[in-house]
């Protein structure tokens, strides 16, 4: 297969007011893969997910998806950007004075021209795909987290965007139901062949997901590891990076790289 | 000295335990202190911190302290706790409070990129509006009825009724005066405009700016918090067009109307005063009422409100934008909504009197 990057991140800068939290990072993704970004907590990696799909604007370099420079801030353009990417947050960020088939209708009445009817079938066809058939009408309160999830998702690929952004989607499920949106994120991918890009520290997650990893570290504030988890959990050469991907405290050695991560 | 403890050396017995000992110890000059606690049942980070405190009690660092009879769990409890070098650490130090000219510096900036934020929102609202104008479809339609439900119509039974309270109360007031004079009939005159021109605006504005103004910031707020603000960006939808617009269009619409009422209502309260208590008839009342206001009156006191209602959706919907945080950031942001909305009511209405004073 070839590979043809689909997300470019080029000599990017990240931060809020004068701290600069990510520096001069460069990245490629790849059409079709599921790719994880991951790091410790509070090392940028919500940071460099929001600089991707656009909320926060970086203090330098470049982002480019699928051929759109994203720092283009023409309205037009911007518009067609946003449609080829869908973003699954963290809360799923359902609206919540909405049900939940009026959540996933909503992009689908706005951007197609599809009638009424269509459109209902449409989003009876995405809650199926994520196993929610039968809520149509309730409020996002009145489902579970994990279910909220699947509904955020639901919503999130209600146009099959080309690229898919989540935002730690296995916090704060239980394991099952964090594995089932694991199948669930890989059943996807394989299907559609839409590319995912993942911010997580879950490792169960990402050896079951990931195909390709980058991995932040705060105190460089810069990718520390790029490459296949398994790999890098036994062939590291930094001994930070094998302790996360085995799980292990870090150790009181003044010579440890990424000693000041909490 | 040996001193023997026993029991529970836990969180409710760690004060007076530190007092009773510490009085005692009072007492006596120590050389060295050794600590036996073989009969101590239960000892957690609480003990460990009257240990501690015991051993700041030797007055010089030669003297010796000991701890002895520690059962392995204490001793691994203490080990864990560092209690070895717990006397050497130094105390935590509050943060120092940074320099006048710092603070001044850094508050004269917040207030710099403050309005910026604030010039950038009233410019997407216009463009906003310019694009509704031109694609009538982009405007949310239900949204706006609901909206206007909210405002208009759920908020016209307060409306009337504080107004109704409102024209009575200020007929009452002005008779007693007005009355030594035998000039009972102009209190028609003075209920009737005083109403139009000022107080109907006035109370409307204030009372939909405490219903609706804080409730389109706590909504929009709890929106942002939650990162639907985020999520709606990302789907494409612009939400200022998608959340601020509708509120807009629909405050503008009812609070004029809702205004309008309230007029109607305190007339109706000065009437029942003019009627039962200053022997006035009915007609004579309103034949005073309509002698005494012009149509300008009461266009005026409508455009004014058009400008109380747009002012009080912006604000809100500015302070909901601007939240972040957590939970008390959106209490903040409603706060601050309706303190900043009645503010800029009254101040904006203070323009309004000197602009009529030299051009009417």
């Amino acid at each position: 297969m070839t590979r043809k990057p689909i997300i470019q991140v080029r000599e990017l800068s990240v931060g809020y007011g004068d701290a600069v939290i990510l520096d001069h990072i460069s990245f490629d993704v790849y059409e079709g893969e599921v790719f994880i970004i991951l790091g410790g907590s509070g090392c940028g990696k919500s940071t460099l997910l929001k600089a991707m799909i656009g909320l926060i604007p970086p203090f330098s370099g470049q982002i480019i998806l699928d051929g759109d420079h994203l720092s283009n801030r023409d309205e037009a353009d911007l518009q067609k950007l946003l449609r080829k990417i869908g973003v699954l947050y963290q809360g799923a960020a359902l609206f919540g004075s909405m049900t939940i088939a009026e959540n996933v209708a909503l992009p689908i009445e706005e951007y197609t021209s599809l009638p009424r009817e269509l459109v209902r079938a449409m989003v009876r066809m995405k809650l199926g795909l994520v196993n929610l058939q039968g809520y149509e009408n309730h409020l996002p309160s009145e489902l579970s987290g994990g279910m909220k999830k699947r509904a955020g998702l639901a919503r999130a690929m209600a146009l099959n965007p080309k690229i898919l952004f989540f935002d730690e989607p296995s916090a704060g499920l239980d394991p099952i139901t964090s594995a089932e949106l694991d199948d669930l994120i890989l059943h996807l991918n394989r299907s559609l062949g839409t590319t995912m890009v993942i911010v997580t520290h879950e490792l169960e997650s990402i050896f079951a997901v990931a195909q390709r990893v980058i991995m932040l570290d705060k105190p460089t504030k810069g990718i520390i590891a790029e490459g296949d988890p398994r790999y890098l959990r036994d062939h590291s050469q930094n001994a930070f990076v094998r302790q996360f991907f085995n799980r292990r405290a870090v150790q009181e050695d003044p010579d440890a790289a990424g000693k000041d991560i909490r | 000295m040996t001193l023997r403890i026993r029991g529970r050396m836990d969180a409710s017995s760690a004060g007076p335990m530190i007092q009773q000992i510490s009085a005692r110890l009072k007492e006596y000059v120590i050389s060295s202190l050794t600590i036996d606690i073989e009969h101590v049942d239960y000892l957690d980070d609480y003990g460990t911190l009257v240990l501690n405190e015991l051993r700041k009690m030797i007055p010089h660092e030669r003297a010796s302290f000991q701890i002895i009879h520690a059962s392995d769990k204490i001793q691994e409890l203490l080990s864990v706790l560092n209690f070895d070098s717990l006397s050497t650490q130094p105390p935590i130090q509050k943060k120092g409070l940074r320099g006048v000219i710092i603070r001044i510096g850094e508050e004269t900036l917040q207030r710099i990129s403050d309005l910026k934020y604030v010039i950038s929102f009233i410019g997407s609202v216009i463009l906003s509006l310019i694009q509704v104008c031109s694609n009538p479809r982009s405007l949310r339609r239900s949204d706006t009825l609901l909206y206007m439900q909210r405002v208009g119509v759920e908020g016209f039974p307060i409306v009337a009724l504080i107004s109704f309270l409102m024209g009575l109360i200020m007929a009452f007031m002005s008779s007693v005066q007005l009355q030594q004079f035998g000039a009972n009939i102009y209190v028609a005159s003075l209920v009737g405009l005083a109403m139009t021109r000022e107080l109907g605006p006035i109370i409307t504005a204030i009372i939909v700016a405490g219903r609706s103004g804080s409730a389109f910031a706590a909504e929009i707020g709890t929106m942002k918090i939650s990162e639907e603000v985020d999520a709606l960006f990302t789907m494409g939808f612009n939400p200022v067009l998608f959340l601020a617009v509708p509120k807009l269009i629909a405050a503008v619409i009812m609070v004029p109307i809702l205004t309008l009422f309230s007029d109607l209502f305190a007339m109706v309260g000065g009437l029942i005063v003019g009627v039962f208590m200053l022997d006035l008839t009915t007609n004579s009342y309103i034949a005073q009422t309509i002698k005494t206001l012009s149509l300008f009156d009461v266009f005026w006191g409508v455009f004014k409100s058009a400008v109380f209602a747009t002012l009080i959706t912006l604000i809100g919907c500015l302070k909901g934008f601007q939240a972040t945080g957590g939970a008390a950031a959106v209490g903040q942001a409603t706060t601050s909504a309706v303190v900043s909305s009645i503010f800029m009511i009254i101040l904006s209405d203070s323009v309004f009197s000197v602009i009529l004073r030299y051009w009417g």
